[in-house]
Order: structure tokens, then sequence, then C-alpha cells
């Protein structure tokens, strides 16, 4: 570890190169677009209309949709874990025909337009679909939970297979090797040596997850308008009501997914790390 | 006991090509190869890590080809030593244990007392020395009581006196285990101190297999001889100790060394051939090993010139091409032979 303290390393950079001090600059104009972005419309709902905010955090369609989110990212995190761990240590272990085909699908969602999700995520779970008829006595996808998971699912699962690839990727298989020769199969070297020292990389990549599952939009509401999600609701109210009526539940949206993220963080910070980096 | 019949196998750049070999029950067997010659490859086949492309793997009767690597009971000790990083020292020995359902605190004190660790028990690995991490990795693998222990270059990521160490180490569990060892080394002086006998593998092949003298003193052809003949390493007693200055008598010659070894004991005197310096008469010199000798032959290798010396013993010596002209060196001529005390290496 560096123990320079970070505001003489700064210095010492900028002062040894020009690139590092236009790069500096360059730096804080995105740091600054982020930050103001997002700090300027909390403070402006604060200070000009506080009222609001408290009669959105009563409101029981806003809890409402706010514990939707959270709930279906959570779940939708689960079931991205479920599959989304298996690829990625089989895409870390084995080289196979075709691995490179098997990667691009599994990263095509990253790169479609979030509405084209949700219009194809119609088309196979809606009602006459090739999935969604078949299932249509079981399970309903459209206008209900199940539509909103697999939206979640589609958008988010990439952020977790690749963390956790990755964080597979980290650990020698001589390792899972001297497992294997001290009496334990796969199954066991995978789940109590593979699988622990991974967990920093599965952590993040379900952090990721989830987070980018709950501010999907697009996708969702192709598929389920109803029930609403947070992101849903504050669309709703930005069309019918305008921005003064919207931005009250933006702001709570974003103080709980903020407060949980790094509450979740805080928690992992504290766990020993075992993975090179 | 380890019977390989006609083993292939071919893994990213590495191959094995028609391996056979049959490793005695209780023998310290060590492969020596160039890097790249499959040597490792060969290893985790032996373990079950790789499945073989064609051929079969005896345990005495037992053929274990096509067995999980969990149920062949083998310790494989890697370069490395792959400890488990998320547990701490204990955690670690226990492992092996714990897989097979066995909770035997005793029996994991009394290895680790045996191989001085138990300090270390409550230890992350990450603070351990490499010889430390090294015993805790062959504890960890000795008390599942293997078959076979297979030992992938064991020394190599060692420092110079941990070797030291850990080469007694290994020799005493061998002697006090009888266990069965198979012990991979690009090293020859390694293999030739440590070995019953010695397979040279190059090219994913088994070259040769013979005990060391034989191996040495009779490579199979040039390419071994070319691999084997850079160091000269010759077994003897020693038979007295002053205070670390040490005479190892080698084939009714006594060469002096310095060392902490007893009157008695059986060691192997290395020396580099690059420390020998050749000359046609006996001159002053700081140098207490001098010899006279018959050239048995030279090679040219470059710039520098191979000359193999009898001179009691047979040792090799590099002069440079300028030298070995001026001297006249020939096969048949006659020299004086001289190297420092310092110069010898004892193991």
């Amino acid at each position: 570890m560096n123990k320079i303290p970070f505001r003489k390393q700064f210095k010492k950079a900028i002062k040894t190169d020009p690139l590092m001090v236009s790069f500096s600059f360059l730096a804080l104009l995105l740091l600054l677009f982020v930050f103001l972005t997002l700090s300027d419309m909390i403070i402006v709902q604060v200070t000009s209309d506080f009222p609001g905010l408290i009669a959105a955090a009563k409101n029981e369609s806003v809890i409402r949709s706010i514990k939707l989110s959270l709930y279906a990212g959570l779940l939708s995190t689960l079931v991205s874990f479920l599959v989304g761990v298996p690829a990625a240590y089989i895409l870390a272990r084995k080289d196979f025909f075709g691995k490179r085909v098997v990667e691009s699908i599994l990263d095509i969602p990253v790169v479609v337009p979030h509405t084209v999700a949700g219009i194809a995520l119609l088309t196979i779970f809606g009602s006459r679909g090739l999935l969604g008829e078949p299932l249509g006595s079981y399970i309903q996808f459209r206008d209900a939970l199940p539509g909103i998971i697999v939206a979640m699912v589609f958008v988010s699962a990439p952020f977790l297979t690749n963390s956790a690839r990755e964080g597979f990727q980290n650990i020698d298989p001589r390792i899972e090797n001297a497992a294997r020769s001290l009496g334990a199969p796969l199954w066991k070297a995978f789940l109590l040596v593979t699988l622990p020292i991974a967990s920093r990389h599965l952590l993040i990549g379900s952090i990721m997850c989830w987070a980018r599952a709950i501010s999907e939009f697009g996708a969702v509401v192709m598929i389920a308008y109803y029930p609403m999600v947070g992101p849903t609701l504050i669309y709703e109210r930005f069309i019918s009501h305008g921005l003064s009526a919207s931005r009250p539940v933006a702001v709570l949206m974003i103080l709980v997914t903020l407060t949980i993220f790094i509450a979740v963080r805080l928690i992992s910070a504290g766990w020993r790390t075992y993975d090179k980096d | 006991m380890i019977r390989i019949k006609d083993l292939n196998r071919k893994w990213k750049e590495f191959t094995l090509e028609d391996i056979d070999l049959h490793v005695r029950e209780g023998e310290y067997f060590v492969i020596l190869g160039p890097s790249g010659a499959g040597k490792t490859l060969l290893l985790e086949v032996i373990a079950g890590f790789h499945p073989p492309d064609r051929g079969e793997i005896f345990f005495g009767s037992r053929n274990i080809t096509e067995l999980a690597p969990e149920k062949r009971n083998v310790a494989f000790v890697y370069q490395n030593y792959s400890l488990f990083p998320h547990l701490d020292v204990l955690k670690n020995i226990e492992f092996g244990m714990r897989m097979r359902g066995l909770r035997d605190r005793a029996r994991v004190e009394k290895m680790a007392e045996y191989l001085n660790i138990s300090h270390l028990f409550h230890r992350n690995i990450y603070t351990l020395s490499g010889g430390e991490q090294q015993r805790i990795a062959i504890a960890r693998s000795l008390v599942t009581d293997p078959e076979v222990m297979l030992l992938d270059e064991p020394l190599s990521a060692l420092d110079p006196q941990t070797q030291e160490t850990s080469r007694k180490i290994l020799k005493k569990i061998h002697s006090d285990s009888k266990l069965t060892v198979i012990h991979v080394t690009h090293d020859q002086t390694e293999a030739r101190v440590m070995a019953d006998r010695i397979a040279v593998m190059m090219d994913g092949r088994i070259v040769q297999v013979d005990t060391p003298e034989e191996l040495f003193n009779r490579p199979i052809n040039d390419k071994v001889a070319h691999f084997l003949g850079v160091e000269n390493v010759m077994k003897g007693t020693v038979t007295a100790n002053d205070g670390g200055v040490t005479l190892i008598e080698v084939d009714g010659t006594s060469i002096e060394a310095i060392s902490d070894y007893a009157v008695g004991d059986m060691v192997h005197a290395c020396l580099r051939p690059e420390n020998v310096t050749l000359s046609k008469m006996r001159v002053k010199t700081s140098a207490r090993n001098i010899f006279e000798g018959a050239i048995i032959e030279t090679e040219l290798l470059g710039a520098l010139v191979r000359v193999k010396v009898d001179c009691g013993f047979m040792l090799n010596a590099f002069v440079t091409r300028q030298s070995a002209e001026e001297l006249e060196l020939k096969p048949g001529s006659h020299v004086i032979v001289s190297f420092k005390t310092t110069a010898v290496h004892v193991v």
C-alpha cells in the first residue's frame, strides 16, 4: 500500500507532467458534472419545497413504488447470481469452441437500447409470446412482478457475470487443484475455496447488478407499467404533473439507494480480501 | 508403485509423448528437465487434474486413469504452495482431513510439531515466509496420509539458505515415512542430491531413467549430456572438519571445502566449471585444491571451451577459447587443476 497522502501525490503528479494538469482539469469537469447535477437536485428540493419532500415520503404510492424497486431489484440480483455465477465460472475456466460468441451474447444487453429490450421482452413474455403463452396459466409477466424481474435481469445480469468472471480469473486454478488433491470434489472446492476467495468481486458485481436493476426504466415500463416501480412513478408524475411533482420522489429514490449503496460498501470494506487486484 | 503406460497428453503449448515410467514403492524419484519440457503437466496428469489423451496410470495394481483427483490419495505440493488465502494456517492444514470427515487435532499438532510450524497456527498466510508456506503446504498434504507425494519444483522459489533447510526436511520426511515421492525440477544438482533415481525429460518425452551416478557418468546422448554437463557434482564422505574447513574424500582424493557437515557424513561437493582454473604447471596460488590430471575431451561452446579432466575424479572446467589455444589443451595432455575452497558448495 502506498502511504503517501493523496494530496501530496496529487501535487507531485501535477508538477511532473503537463499532461496530468490537463487530464486533472478534464477529470474535474466530469466529477463536477455528476456531483453538481445530483446534489443540485437535492438542494433545490430541500430549500425550495421541503414540505413536498416530506409529503412524498409519507405518500403511500411513493413508498410502495420505492419498496417495489428495491425488492424487485433484490430478486433480480438473486436470479442473476444463480445463473450468472455458473456462467462466469465456466467462462473463466474453460476454453471451448464458440466461447467468443457466448461471451458476446451474454454482453448484448449492455449495448441494446432499453426500450428495444422492453419490446423484445414483451414479444417473448407477452400473453401470446414464445414463453409467455405456454407459461400463461402458471405465471403472468405483463403488468406483474415477474415481468419487472425479467426486464431487470435482462439488463443487469451482465454486470454481475462480468465481475464474477474477473474474480474467478484472478484465482490460480492450482489452488483448486490443491483442494482437489486434498480430497475435495470439484463442487466442494468451488464452494469452500473458489467462492470465498472471489467474494469481493461477487459482492461488487452484485451491488452493480442491483443498482442497475433499480435504475432500469425503459425495459420495465414496456412490460410492466403497473405495479409501478420508482422510475415509472417518477415518469408518470412528470408527464401528468410536471417537475415539482416528480422531483421529491426522485430525491427520495436517490437518497434511499445511495444510503443502501454506501452501507453495503462500508460493511464490505471491513471484509478481508484475498484476490489479487 | 506408480506405473505409467504409453501416456500422451497435449495441453496448451505442452505435450507429453509416449511416457512410460515405473516408480518403485518408497522411491524418491526425480523428474529432471529444462523448463517447458512438460514436467509439471506430467505431475498434474498423475494427480488427475488433466485426463490423458491416451495411456494408463496405475497405483500398485489399481488402474487410476479415470479416477477423480480427490480419490487418488495423492499429496500435491505446488511451487507456489497454493495455500488457501482465506483460511488461517491451522484451517489450511485441517482442510484435507475435513474433506474426509475427520477431526483429529492430535494428528495435526503432531504433524505441525514435526515440521516446526505449531507457532504459526493462527497466522494469516500472507504474513509467512516462503519456507514456512512450503512446510504448511507439506503438512496440509501429509496429514491426509497420502500414498504418493508429488512435488512441483519445491525448492526453486526459495532463497539458497531456505533451500538447504527444505532439502533436509524433504529427505527427512522421505526417510521417516517411506512415502513414494515424485519430485520435479530443472536443477540438476538438486536432482542428483535428492534422487534415488532420475528421469530426464525433454520435449515431452522421457529420455533416460537411471540412478544419479549412472546418469551423470553415462548420459544416453549428447543432448542429455549437454543438459547435465554444466556443473560438477562429486559424491564423497567427510573425513575431517576443522572449524568449518572440511575435507571430503571423492574417489580416493581429498577436496577441501567450507561446510558444517560432520565426519562420516555423505555429501555432494558442487563446483561450477567456471570456477576451475587450468594451468600448465604448478603456480603459487591461494587456491587450496590443486590436482594433476589428464584431459579426456574438449568441447567448443561459443566463446568458451568445456574441458573434461580426469584428476582422480571427473571435473569439467570452462576456459576461454584463447586460453585453450595458449595452453594447448587437447585430449590426452596433462594439466594442473585448481579451485578455491570457497568455490566448493557442499550439500
